[in-house]
Order: structure tokens, then sequence, then C-alpha cells
């Protein structure tokens, strides 16, 4: 599962590159995950705009990978597609995150708090 | 109207051959003329299915065949998924508590939304065990509007 990380006014930004975290990826992503947060800020942003599929393995991977930062740091997601939205939604996944429309207005919204 | 199609796909009960089930299942649907904003609800949903089978009617190494037959009319779609798995527990689908939201960070739930997932998404489940063969029937209820016309 391919990832990329940026650090920007202290938030690190984690895209995924893959269109799908599911049954076959869920282990491989909560891995890389693991390994791009491993050190790095308190903050992190994790981008899914380039996600068009989760199921409830992926689902499961991505609270892990928030569980993992440990209780002193968080994970926002950003850039949610509809149908990976209405998964968060649908299983209320979606109350323990803060959801960000996109990546550029996760970082904005940062600077204004 | 009033037509209706039918098709067969089998995959092996295994992660990967699902991800390309389901991909050739979302194909031949929309080629049938399913909307397109039917169709990640119910890849989903018949994903979440087939993960089960994956993981508890094959459990560890083994790995055995699914079939998947749809039947798609006007105004409804059934996917039935067939193994030789184990049985469900109890022989029927699970009726557990929904995964809680409000706890503490470490204790937030990494899985148990599979079944409510297929619920959610389906407007009836069947489950019948016979023989060495578990049938799940995946019902999906199509909102009354005309469908794409197939050519001949």
């Amino acid at each position: 599962m391919e990832l990329s990380s940026t650090t920007e006014n202290g938030i690190q930004l984690v895209g995924v590159h893959a269109k799908r975290i599911d049954a076959a990826s869920a282990v491989q992503f909560k891995d890389a995950m693991r390994q791009e947060t491993e050190t790095g800020p308190a903050h992190v942003v994790l981008d899914l705009s380039n996600v068009d599929f989760i199921d409830s393995s992926g689902l499961g991977a991505i609270v892990a990978s928030m569980k993992h930062l440990g209780g002193g740091r968080r994970m926002d997601l950003a850039g949610m597609t509809p149908d990976v939205d209405k998964v968060f939604r649908l299983t209320r996944m979606d109350k323990i995150f803060t959801i960000h429309a996109s990546a550029s207005k996760a970082l904005t919204a940062r600077k204004a708090g | 109207m009033g037509s209706s199609h039918q098709f067969t796909l089998r995959c092996r009960a295994e992660a990967d051959a699902v991800r390309q089930a389901l991909s050739e299942l979302r194909s031949a649907l929309s080629k049938l003329g399913l909307s397109e904003d039917r169709l990640p609800g119910v890849e989903l949903a018949v994903a979440e299915a087939l993960n089960n089978i994956v993981e508890h009617a094959f459990p560890g190494e083994k790995t055995g065949d699914v079939r998947i037959d749809a039947a798609l009319s006007g105004k409804h779609l059934c996917v039935t998924l067939i193994d030789t798995g184990r049985p469900l527990p109890n022989g029927r689908p699970p009726v557990e508590k929904r995964p809680n939201p409000d706890v503490e960070r470490q204790d937030l739930p990494e899985g148990g939304f599979g079944w409510h997932l297929i619920r959610d998404l389906t407007d009836l489940i069947a489950y019948t065990r016979a023989g060495e063969e578990n049938r799940l029937q995946l019902h999906f209820g199509l909102p009354d509007r005309p469908e794409k016309q197939q050519t001949p």
C-alpha cells in the first residue's frame, strides 16, 4: 500500500495512493500507517481523496491506525469520497474523527484555530 | 421494464479473488442497467458477505469456491452467495449490538461492522444451510423508475 507523507504547519499529512482499502489490503495499510506515523507531529491528517471504496476491514484498519497513535496524538480525516463517507456514517465511526472536506482545508483549519 | 436478467460468477474464498469478483459483479450489473447510485451499496453489501465467507466459512488456510448468482429485474436485485464452508453459528446471521463509538479511544471497535452494514444496505437477507451448502440471499429493492433499455 503506497502512502505519501508531508509535514506542513506542524501537521503530518498522509496521503493514501490506492483506490481501495479492503480485506485484501487492510493489513498492508495498517503496517504502512504504523511506519509513516512511528515518529512525527502530534497531529496527523489522513487524506482519503484517492480512495473510492472501503469495507469494514478498511474501516477497522483506519480506526486501528488512529488508536496506535496513542493518547497524546490525534488523527483527522480529509477528502472522503461519498461512498467512503457513507461507510463512516452507517457505522457511526464519523463521530470519532474530525473530518475535513479536503487536505488543504484540514491544514487551514489548524491555522484559523 | 419487466425484463429479467441472471448471471453467475465464481471466485475462490480468498481476499484477492473477492476483489476481482466484486469488480466483475459491478461491471455486469452496470451493463444490465443497475443505476450508478445503487452500485456502491450493492458492492459493499456483497463485499461484506464475501469477506465473512473468506474469514469464517473457510477459516485459516482453508479455502474453497464461492458461487455468486445475481438476478436483476426492474424493481429487484437478488444476489445469492453459495459456498460449502462451515455453516453460520446457530444457523442464522448473527444479531449483535452495533459497535459503540462512545467509548475511550483504546476501546474503540475495529470490527463487528460487517453484518450491520449488510442489513443497512439490503432490504432483506435470507440464509439457509442445505446439506453441505450455505446459501445467503441479499435482496435489494430498486426504486420505481425507468432503467436503461437493453439492446438485443
